[in-house]
């Protein structure tokens, strides 16, 4: 589903052209597989994706998509997933617009001599650390992307074991015009 | 009472009936007419109550053919066509159809019978997932869960394959589901059908429609570019009124044939790849494009960036994934053809004075008309010739079906439509075979029309069996195979553009000898090898209305489909025919 991006240095979860598709679907089954599988058929580039319940927990749900808008035009992606009958409205979020955040987990190996560090590590990118055994910690951290990409580059200095990042959900902030909604 | 179970609690008023019951009855309320099906496994519950049913049912002999005369009749009557199959090998057949329906937007209901629920996900016997694999190529599919659940996916299929864009929708129904019981009920209001996410009507932009007005009226060098949403949304009186009003040339697309008389002065005919000169030429010098339903398919545009450069685009479409998909619009309203032409009407809009323009067009229409190689007496028949003498012998109000290829592009070019639903055929998938079951379809839909399939000997030999249902069901279509013993389109085109390098397009005049081939089906086989017999055997299938007719026309493979723009082209560099190419 993801385009590799060029390496750069650091890991950048944030592509350059990337727009957020706040997609509001019926809870029902097979519904994701059509949404992804039009992305699929018409060459649109999916760089996360989260689906979880909806305010209204039972009939709908909520799938937060982050788009590459270069792959088609950002137009063309709304418009053919408001044709799914199971999508009910779409929200576009421009990037500037939107607060975003995402959660990621590591597990890092650790010893006394690294175990300091890393410590040091968590405490300024504001994660906290969740579980520990004697040789590794598994630590969190909810916060915005781009917080994560640099959490994560700090932790190209240790050794991980497993690290894992939910793509992004997003809102538009406060104050500013409500987002696009196509229903 | 045969296999019906109907129990009935006065005090309450319930009926129960098994799931197949319910489904049949569905079907009833929707007003279906016909199905077109063949059992199984799957679905044998609901092949039970269809004994006692008002509605006729064809059996067919393939699934695909189902699928095909659900679409012929949903063509030729407007209204949505029926198939019904069954699981695994019975749905997986029908996909063609369902992916050619979706393509033209033409509205069917597919019901497939499905494994039990138990089973499902289990590789059970004649199981697949046809829900996952029409998703792309419906315009939506239901899997019911529940005999509950029955009666709101039925009527929720026939709601959204005719509204809006119309389009296929599959219903895939499991076996238990259709042997389990319930209480009758049928949807009574849109809101019963639960479609949060499915608005097909919007109210009519007026801001837009005073903006093509501005485009309009200033527009000196128009064209009404008409697709085939104008017959989806029965416009063709108001696209005439309008044409008339204001002068304006028309072009009919291969889905539009029908839409505007070819009779009309102002129709130029058809845009494209096999499009008339005049036609493509007025698109590419035109300053005002007003498409009508019409999805700038690249068989229409040729090379995008230099289709029609200069024209500004109004494009009126009920589906707003179509606006800037192909060409950006100037002006795009969303709406049904009908709405937004009356809109125009009301408001008087008028374009500059068109005295120049129509020097223009008719200096291309008297340049580079339609022609063909003279007639040879003892044959190699000309197909151009074998189509004008059925057309000009034909009843007024004929349907013409077709295949695709050369066949195809000679009966659009050559045949002349008066009248919505008389040209049935395969546009945006373009499956051969797609003929012969369409004319089935549409004789069933419209058993007072004469309907001629027209078809080339490769489509024939792909769906041919269906003739057998025809003759088996009681429905006399008539059916002129211009054999030229070769895949025709692809033979010109690896004469054309592989230096005639022919790699595998020979099929053979001869085998199979479809003369006794018909007659083996039941049907007259006659054929003709020169033009007295072409006239003839003409006659003898015009005076034959009880019994299918096939005719074996021999004709010569040497020609070629022109006007012609090569593909990825620009339209500016239309081939026109050897005949009039020292004069352009």
């Amino acid at each position: 589903m993801n385009t590799p991006e060029p390496f750069l240095g650091v890991t950048s979860h944030t592509p350059v052209r990337h727009h957020i598709l706040s997609v509001m679907v019926e809870n029902k089954a097979g519904v994701l597989a059509r949404v992804a599988g039009l992305f699929a058929r018409r060459g649109f580039n999916i760089y996360s994706l989260a689906v979880a319940p909806a305010e209204t927990k039972a009939r709908f749900s909520r799938i937060t998509i982050v788009v590459d808008a270069e792959s088609a035009p950002l137009e063309q992606i709304v418009e053919q997933l408001d044709k799914l009958v199971n999508v009910v409205a779409i929200s576009d979020i421009t990037p500037k617009e939107a607060l975003e955040r995402e959660l990621l987990l590591a597990t890092i190996k650790t010893n006394v001599d690294s175990r300091t560090s890393l410590l040091d590590v968590v405490g300024k990118s504001g994660a906290a650390i969740v579980d520990v055994d004697a040789g590794s910690v598994t630590l969190m951290l909810a916060g915005t992307p781009a917080a994560c990409d640099e959490l994560e580059r700090e932790l190209e200095n240790y050794t991980t074991v497993e690290l894992h990042r939910t793509g992004r959900v997003a809102l538009p902030r406060l104050g500013k015009a409500a987002p696009a909604s196509i229903d | 009472m045969g296999g019906l179970f109907l129990l009935t609690n006065n005090k309450r008023n319930i009926v129960q009936l098994t799931g197949a019951q319910a489904l049949i009855k569905s079907l009833e309320m929707e007003g279906v007419e016909v199905i077109f099906g063949l059992p199984g496994g799957a679905i044998l519950p609901v092949y039970d109550p269809l004994i006692d049913s008002s509605i006729r049912h064809v059996l067919v002999r393939h699934e695909q053919g189902a699928g095909h005369m659900a679409e012929g009749y949903a063509l030729a009557t407007g209204r949505p066509g029926v198939a019904m199959v069954t699981s695994g090998p019975g749905a997986t057949n029908i996909v063609t159809p369902i992916g050619n329906a979706h393509m033209d937007s033409t509205p069917l209901v597919i019901i497939t019978g499905q494994v039990a629920t138990v089973a499902i996900g289990t590789d059970a016997f004649q199981e697949c997932d046809i829900t996952g694999i029409t998703m792309g190529i419906t315009k939506h599919n239901f899997l019911v869960k529940s005999a509950h659940e029955i009666p709101r996916a039925v009527a929720a299929a026939f709601h959204i394959a005719t509204t809006g864009r119309p389009g296929p929708v599959l219903v895939d129904v499991p076996k238990d589901v259709t042997q389990s019981m319930m209480e009758w009920w049928y949807p009574a209001t849109l809101e019963e059908l639960d479609l949060p996410g499915y608005h097909p009507v919007v109210e009519l932009d007026q801001d837009r429609i005073r903006q093509a007005i501005d485009l309009i009226t200033k527009a000196e060098r128009p064209v009404l570019y008409v697709g085939g949403g104008t017959l989806k949304s029965r416009a063709s009186a108001q696209l005439l009124s309008f044409a008339e009003r204001t002068g304006m040339p028309v072009v009919t697309t291969l889905m539009a044939r029908g839409a505007f008389p070819d009779s009309h002065p102002q129709h130029l005919g058809m845009p494209g790849m096999h499009g008339m000169y005049s036609a493509v030429t007025a698109i590419q010098k035109s300053d005002l494009l007003i498409s009508l339903g019409a999805r700038f398919d690249d068989r229409v545009t040729g090379n995008i960036p230099a289709f029609a450069p200069r024209a500004q685009i109004i494009h009126v479409d009920i589906d707003k994934a179509e606006f800037n998909k192909v060409r950006h619009a100037d002006v795009a309203i969303r709406s049904n053809v009908g709405a937004v032409l009356e809109a125009f009407d009301a408001a008087l809009a008028v374009p500059q004075n068109l005295d120049v323009w129509w020097k223009e067009i008719n200096a291309w229409r008297e340049a580079y008309p339609l022609v063909y190689d003279e007639p040879v007496a003892e044959g190699p028949l000309r197909p151009q010739f074998v189509i004008e003498s059925i057309a000009t012998a034909a009843a007024p109000g004929t349907i013409v079906t077709s295949g695709v290829g050369q066949h195809q592009m000679w009966a659009s070019q050559f045949w002349k439509f008066e009248e919505p639903g008389t040209w049935v055929n395969s546009g945006g998938a373009g499956t051969m075979g797609f003929g012969v079951p369409a004319a089935i379809g549409a004789k069933v839909g419209r058993p007072d029309r004469t309907v001629w399939c027209i078809d080339g000997d490769g489509c024939f030999q792909m769906t041919a069996q269906e003739l057998v249902t025809a003759r088996a069901e009681g429905i006399p279509i008539k059916v002129a195979i211009l054999n030229n013993a070769y895949l025709g389109m692809v033979r010109q085109w690896q004469e054309m553009f592989y230096e005639e390098r022919y790699s595998e397009v020979y099929l053979s005049p001869d085998l199979p000898d479809y003369v006794k081939w018909a007659e083996a089906m039941g049907c007259v086989g006659l054929r003709a090898t020169n033009v007295v017999e072409m006239h003839a055997a003409i006659a003898t299938a015009n005076s034959i209305n009880d019994v299918p007719v096939v005719i074996d026309f021999r004709t010569d493979s040497s020609e070629k489909v022109f006007p012609m723009v090569a593909a990825g082209a620009s339209n500016d560099d239309i081939m026109v025919h050897p005949l009039q190419r020292e004069s352009k």
